[in-house]
């Protein structure tokens, strides 16, 4: 365990940049753990690079990134020792802020009556996510007004959120599936974080340029050497980010988005995409802004002490939309439309905001290699009840 | 671009409540209103629950260790914190809630969602077309109505059911027939002959239902295909599309929009429903598979 360095330099502030050695890095990791925080971030495991514990930064992906196209994920080595040379994985960071399964409450039977219990306040962790990509922050931010901006607050999301520290990293490569920029959601991280890094690998040197997000990224930061940065190290990571953008592996024409998929409910690519799509659900499950849940009610054997279960559901199970006398959408044609419609149109009205955020996690990993941007783009280009005058920007 | 939320500093002051833990109510009576419908009337157990709603909003339902159903309340909301649910018997929630007893305590969470406009009706026709059970999130309406009678103008009731024994509610709307001047017409779909009402849908009734189509709100409530051909024929009589509300039906896990189970087209049900003004709705009503 490294030693922390004495509080030595002076205070910085919110917008400041800082340059960090490679070697140092580790000093933030261990200072986040001092901390109480227990901090996550992208690992190897099982042939990907997922989101778990991490002890320290040699638990990082060092020199490994990552190949993907529709329905492929093939991890390869990097020619250097970059820590956060690939794309986004199969996780997203929505597991530990919206745990898969989550236990609501319990109910004791007594008498002819009940009593509920709510779940025992949890000795819930303090999260610190090492690692997140702009993408990744855009669907926590879509994800906090489902859970937090509206009517109702999620309280297990809430507590969650506000104690979380986000050191960000900025995409120093784009992935085959990504089209964050068409999103304009990445691939810089421009706010909702503590510290963003952007990994800077030159000529021998490594080391990462830290922006400072918040007073909370200012505090910890004394716990790591660090030095200000120049003026050159900010135009290399500037370059390195101008280069990730013009290198996307897809992009999505958003203009008018929404009407373009509203008038187009009955276009007959739909009923092509439903040759290939096996309704499996993979791509609500690797989706960082998919937030559909069921619950489920279970008893005990004496049937005294009852307990009310919530777990992460999707649109395309039969099961979804059943109501009584049978379910609203049979075909998987309609729930391939219910998802792609939702993402790119009807989010639009619910939130204000797209539900797509580019990260292409439901290209990659579509066991039959669907692609959004494909299927968005084929009703585009043969869309017939083209509004002529249709220039409304209604894409955020 | 989607706004980023600022990491706050400072953590909210005392526990956010949480919005899906039920609250128990005890059962003072179950009424059998049909062969497959039957009422549920009960008390919160917290004598000091300042629960109140709004016409045609709905309540979570949990029947313990069974699990939970949206129902909309049925009962005057003048009478609060006494409920009535009136329910069919179709699932296995509600086939359990069923068979509850005076007594016996079930969980509530509620009210959620939209309500009926009942106030905007002021100085205008009402007409209220109702499908089966479909009555039942609109007689908190008409207790609105008829508590305060001199407030509007003609208020009629379309009322179609399967069979004169599947109507709900019978002698309630007879006595506010008397005393309100209240016109109701009631089709079926099959009577014995000794049924001297209409058979027919409800759809057939407005033409020549007694309102002023230029003055009028009128509130659906029934299966979709029922409301979709009610829409058509009453803004055939000139009936203002704005003017029309009705209340849609989707699965529910949640009732507070965080399941998205109950969502219709850019909608949740729950929350920007049930009850919608025809314009919000109009584009996908009758649409299938939304």
């Amino acid at each position: 365990m490294p030693i922390l360095q004495a509080e030595t330099t002076e205070p910085s502030h919110v917008g400041d940049s800082f340059v960090v050695e490679r070697e140092h890095l580790e000093q933030l990791l261990q200072a986040l753990v001092s901390r109480g925080y227990e901090v996550v971030g992208p690992t190897l495991r099982d042939g990907a690079i997922v989101y778990d514990r991490l002890t320290s930064t040699a638990d990082l992906p060092a020199g490994w990134t990552d190949e993907q196209s529709g329905g492929a994920y093939r991890l390869q080595r990097r020619p250097d020792q970059a820590l956060f040379g690939y794309a986004v994985g199969p996780h997203s960071w929505k597991k530990f802020l919206f745990p898969p399964v989550q236990r609501l409450w319990q109910a004791a039977r007594n008498g002819k009556g009940m009593r509920i219990l709510p779940a025992e306040a949890p000795a819930r962790p303090k999260y610190a996510f090492f690692g997140v990509r702009a993408c990744e922050l855009s669907a926590m931010a879509i994800q906090d007004k489902v859970y937090l901006e509206g009517q109702f607050v999620d309280p297990g999301y809430k507590a969650r959120r506000e104690d979380l520290f986000i050191v960000a990293i900025n995409c120093g490569q784009a992935g085959g599936t990504c089209f964050c920029a068409s999103m304009n959601t990445g691939p810089k991280a421009t706010s909702g974080f503590d510290l963003a890094l952007t990994e800077l690998l030159q000529d021998g040197r490594h080391c990462f340029l830290v922006e400072v997000g918040s007073v909370r990224g200012a505090e910890i930061l004394p716990a790591v050497p660090h030095e200000p940065a120049s003026d050159a190290d900010r135009q290399q990571a500037e370059r390195i980010l101008d280069d990730t953008k013009h290198h996307m592996g897809r992009r999505l024409d958003t203009l008018g988005i929404k009407d373009l998929l509203y008038r187009n409910y009955e276009h007959p690519r739909w009923d092509d995409v439903t040759q290939r799509c096996l309704t499996c659900a993979n791509c609500t499950i690797v989706c960082p802004t998919c937030f559909c849940t069921t619950v489920e009610d279970v008893t005990d054997l004496s049937g005294e002490h009852a307990e009310r279960w919530r777990r992460w559901d999707s649109c395309f199970t039969v099961d979804f939309s059943y109501i009584h006398g049978g379910s609203v959408r049979t075909s998987s044609r309609s729930r391939y439309r219910q998802w792609m419609t939702h993402k790119l149109a009807t989010w639009i009205d619910q939130f204000g905001v797209s539900g797509c955020v580019g990260c292409g996690r439901c290209i990659t990993w579509c066991p039959v290699g669907i692609d959004i941007t494909v299927e968005a783009g084929a009703i585009r280009a043969s869309d017939s009840m083209k509004a002529p005058a249709d220039q409304s920007e209604d894409s955020p | 671009m989607a706004p980023m939320l600022e990491q706050t500093e400072v953590a909210a002051p005392g526990p956010v409540p949480d919005p899906m833990l039920p609250m128990p109510y005890r059962i003072q009576r179950v009424r059998q209103e049909t062969d497959d419908t039957f009422t549920l009337e009960i008390l919160p157990e917290d004598s000091s629950s300042r629960f109140s709603f709004a016409p045609g909003q709905f309540n979570m339902l949990y029947v313990f260790g069974v699990g939970e159903v949206p129902i909309s309340i049925s009962s005057n909301p003048a009478n609060v914190p006494l409920l009535k649910h009136t329910t069919r018997v179709v699932g296995t929630v509600t086939k359990a809630m069923r068979k509850l007893k005076r007594g016996e305590v079930m969980g509530i969470r509620g009210p959620f969602g939209s309500h009926w406009p009942v106030e905007d009706a002021t100085g205008r026709d009402v007409v209220i077309v109702a499908g089966g059970i479909g009555l039942a999130p609109l007689r908190p309406a008409l207790y609105r109505l008829m508590a305060e009678r001199e407030k509007f103008r003609r208020i009629v009731l379309l009322y179609g059911t399967r069979t004169p024994d599947d109507m709900l509610y019978r002698r309630e709307l007879e006595q506010w027939r008397g005393k309100f001047d209240l016109e109701i017409q009631v089709t079926v779909d099959r009577a014995a002959s000794t049924w001297r009402g209409n058979v027919g849908v409800v759809t057939t009734m407005i033409g020549r239902a007694p309102f002023d189509p230029s003055n009028t709100l009128a509130m659906l409530c029934g299966p979709e295909i029922m409301m979709r051909f009610t829409v058509m024929e009453l803004l055939k009589r000139g009936v203002a599309a704005e003017c029309i509300y009705l209340s849609a039906e989707r699965n529910m896990k949640c009732g507070i929009g965080f399941c998205g189970h109950c969502q219709y087209g850019p909608t949740f049900v729950c929350k920007d429903g049930p009850v919608f003004a025809l314009p919000s709705i109009a584009a996908i009503l009758g649409k299938a598979e939304i």
